[in-house]
This record gives C-alpha cells, sequence and structure tokens, in this order.
C-alpha cells in the first residue's frame, strides 16, 4: 500500500506500520514519537485534500 | 467466415445439444462496427450469433460470479486468468464450467485498429491456462525485455511530478464506473463508492473523491489484476486506468514472485501468511 501511495506522489514515511504488544509501553512511546517527528519534518500534506469551500 | 469463430459457433452447439451446459457466453458483433458486446447463447440456434475478431476486448469472466447453472464460456488468456481467480475466490466451482480456450494474438487499439492495444502489447499469458477444450492450437508466447517499462518511467519522477500525472490522468473521469463494471474482480455486492452508511467517499464530481476511488479500487485489485484492459476498454472518456494496478501487478511479482490467476491450487500472496514475506517495512 505504501508503494502505490509514494508511486501517486505521497509521501511513503506517512503510512507507517509497526508491531507493538500492549505489555511494551517503552517501544510504543517511542515508535509514536518517531512517527510524530516524521510527518513534523513532512509537514501539513497539500495533495489529496478535500475541500469543502 | 473466420475459421476460429466457425470453430467456436461449433464447439458451443455441441455442447449445448449435449446437455453439458446450460448456457455458452460469448461474443456477438456490437452495434457499431469493429466492436463487440458479450452474449449468452443458451440454444444451439443462438450460438450462430457468436463472432470471435480483434476487438473482442471485454473480459467475459465478468459474467459467471455467482452464477448457480453450468456455464460454457469462452476464455482468451485474460478471461482464463479470471477465471481461475474466480473459483480461488470462492465465486463459482470448476465443475460449472465448460471453458472453451481461444489463444489470443492480441485485441485491437479502440484507436488505432492496426496496432495492439497496450495491455496486449505487454502480455505474456496469451494461450488460456485451463480449458477443457481448445479452439485452436496454442499460439507462441511473447517474449518481452521489459514488462513493466512504463510503471519505471513514472517511479523515475519525483513527487511532485508523479502527483501532477495522476491528476492529469484523472482529470476527465466522470464516475461512471464502467471500469469497475467490466472488472471481473469488482464483484462486491455494494461497492465502497456505493456505501452510505458510512459514506466512505463523497459522491460528486470533487477531484478528491474522483482520486479516493480510483486509487481504492486499484488496492482492491493488488495481487488479483490480471491486466486484462477491460476497464480501458470500458472506459468512455479514454483514461488509462490501468496504471494504477499495473504499478501493483509489478509489486506483486517483485516482492512476491506473484502473476494472478496462473493456478488453481495457489492462494493469492496477500491472502496467505509465509515466514519469507518482506517485513521490513514494519518497524
Amino acid at each position: 500500500m505504501a508503494n502505490l501511495l509514494e508511486h501517486i506522489g505521497l509521501e511513503k514515511e506517512r503510512l507507517q506500520f509497526s508491531w507493538i504488544s500492549s505489555a511494551e509501553a517503552g517501544k510504543f512511546a517511542k515508535v509514536a514519537t518517531e512517527v510524530a517527528n516524521t510527518i513534523e519534518a513532512l509537514g501539513p500534506i497539500d495533495k489529496f485534500v478535500k475541500k469543502t469551500d | 467466415m473466420d475459421s476460429l469463430t466457425k470453430k467456436i459457433r461449433e464447439i458451443a452447439s455441441n455442447i449445448l445439444k449435449e446437455g453439458k451446459v446450460e448456457m455458452v457466453i460469448g461474443f456477438t458483433q456490437g452495434t457499431i462496427p469493429m466492436t463487440s458486446k458479450p452474449y449468452m447463447a443458451r440454444t444451439p440456434e443462438q450460438t450462430e450469433n457468436f463472432i470471435w475478431d480483434r476487438h473482442c476486448t471485454l473480459n467475459l469472466a465478468n459474467y459467471i460470479t455467482g452464477r448457480k447453472e453450468k456455464i460454457g464460456i469462452i476464455a482468451k488468456g485474460c478471461d482464463s486468468r479470471n477465471i481461475v481467480n474466480h473459483i480461488v475466490e470462492n465465486k463459482i466451482s470448476r465443475d460449472q464450467l465448460y471453458i472453451i480456450g481461444v489463444p489470443c494474438t492480441g485485441m485491437a487499439d479502440k484507436h488505432n485498429p492496426d496496432e495492439l492495444r497496450d495491455n496486449c502489447a505487454t502480455c505474456t499469458h496469451r494461450n488460456p491456462v485451463i480449458f477443457d477444450i481448445m479452439a485452436a492450437e496454442p499460439v507462441e508466447e511473447q517474449k518481452l525485455d521489459d514488462p513493466f517499462a512504463d510503471v519505471k518511467a513514472i517511479e523515475a519522477m519525483d513527487k511532485d511530478a508523479k502527483w501532477g500525472h495522476f491528476q492529469d490522468l484523472l482529470s476527465n473521469c466522470v464516475r461512471c464506473y464502467a471500469c469497475r463494471n467490466a472488472c471481473p474482480l469488482c464483484y462486491c455486492p455494494t461497492c465502497f463508492v456505493d456505501e452510505s452508511a458510512p459514506q466512505w467517499v463523497g459522491k460528486g464530481q470533487n477531484k478528491t473523491d474522483i482520486q479516493t476511488f480510483h486509487f481504492l479500487r486499484a488496492f482492491h485489485c493488488a495481487g488479483r489484476c490480471t491486466d486484462c484492459g477491460a476497464c480501458e476498454a470500458a472506459c468512455p472518456m479514454d483514461i488509462h486506468v490501468r496504471a494504477f494496478t499495473r504499478k501493483l501487478n509489478k509489486d506483486a511479482l517483485d516482492l512476491f514472485g506473484w502473476e494472478a490467476g496462473l493456478d488453481m491450487t495457489k492462494r493469492p500472496p496477500l491472502d496467505t501468511f509465509n515466514p519469507d514475506d518482506p517485513n521490513d517495512f514494519i518497524k
């Protein structure tokens, strides 16, 4: 799925996958921070956004 | 009369007479020259309406979904692969079908009848993969140096160029859903675009909604598309709908070594787990 996103010109990094057990609180916090940082670095998306006005 | 057409009529008429099937699905002449339309013959006399030429562009596997009777079906390479898909996905059982295999040398382009249409030019499965009887000797398969040159050209673009490319591609779409209706994979009783509770996607001509329809429909075909070209044959606006599924077909081949509809005994890659599946995208 990420490959097709990239193919149509969207950043692949906006879609991330991870496998975290409910017992892995540390890993969850780490992954969530990483995801947030990646997305922040990419900035707001300007493509594929439905404008309602 | 073309000998292949004659042979198809003969076989179809025989299996109806012998009671092997209750109907035969094939093609008949369209309402304008150089077109064809699907045709169901239920009596031996009706088989006289069958034709076979270079304009039989639709995929007949589309018409067997969920049917209960015994069916004879005329299948070129891609139709036969979609029949395999249907059997694997439990949309019909093998013993309901009598498959009349027709080796195919490619269908004509809608606008340049002397040229092969795009998906036939890159086809490497011209002979039916399953059949009960062949209407002619198998033809030689094409050997291609690079079947996915078109996908690679898009992959080489930067992200804004890619986005621009697909925006242009879809700018003419009128959302008639002809591509979906012609597609043998699109057999959901209610398509996600027609759902109203919840409404996954807007119903209007908003360009983001149009893009959503095309991207999501492509995802639903991942690992299943046989590149039969029925979507493009049906499109009244000449949109290159296959641009999306082509990429997914390339990924299925690169990641899983998979081409859809070749083997009745194998489950599709997105339906099974294999310890060797690529998993480097999971953190």
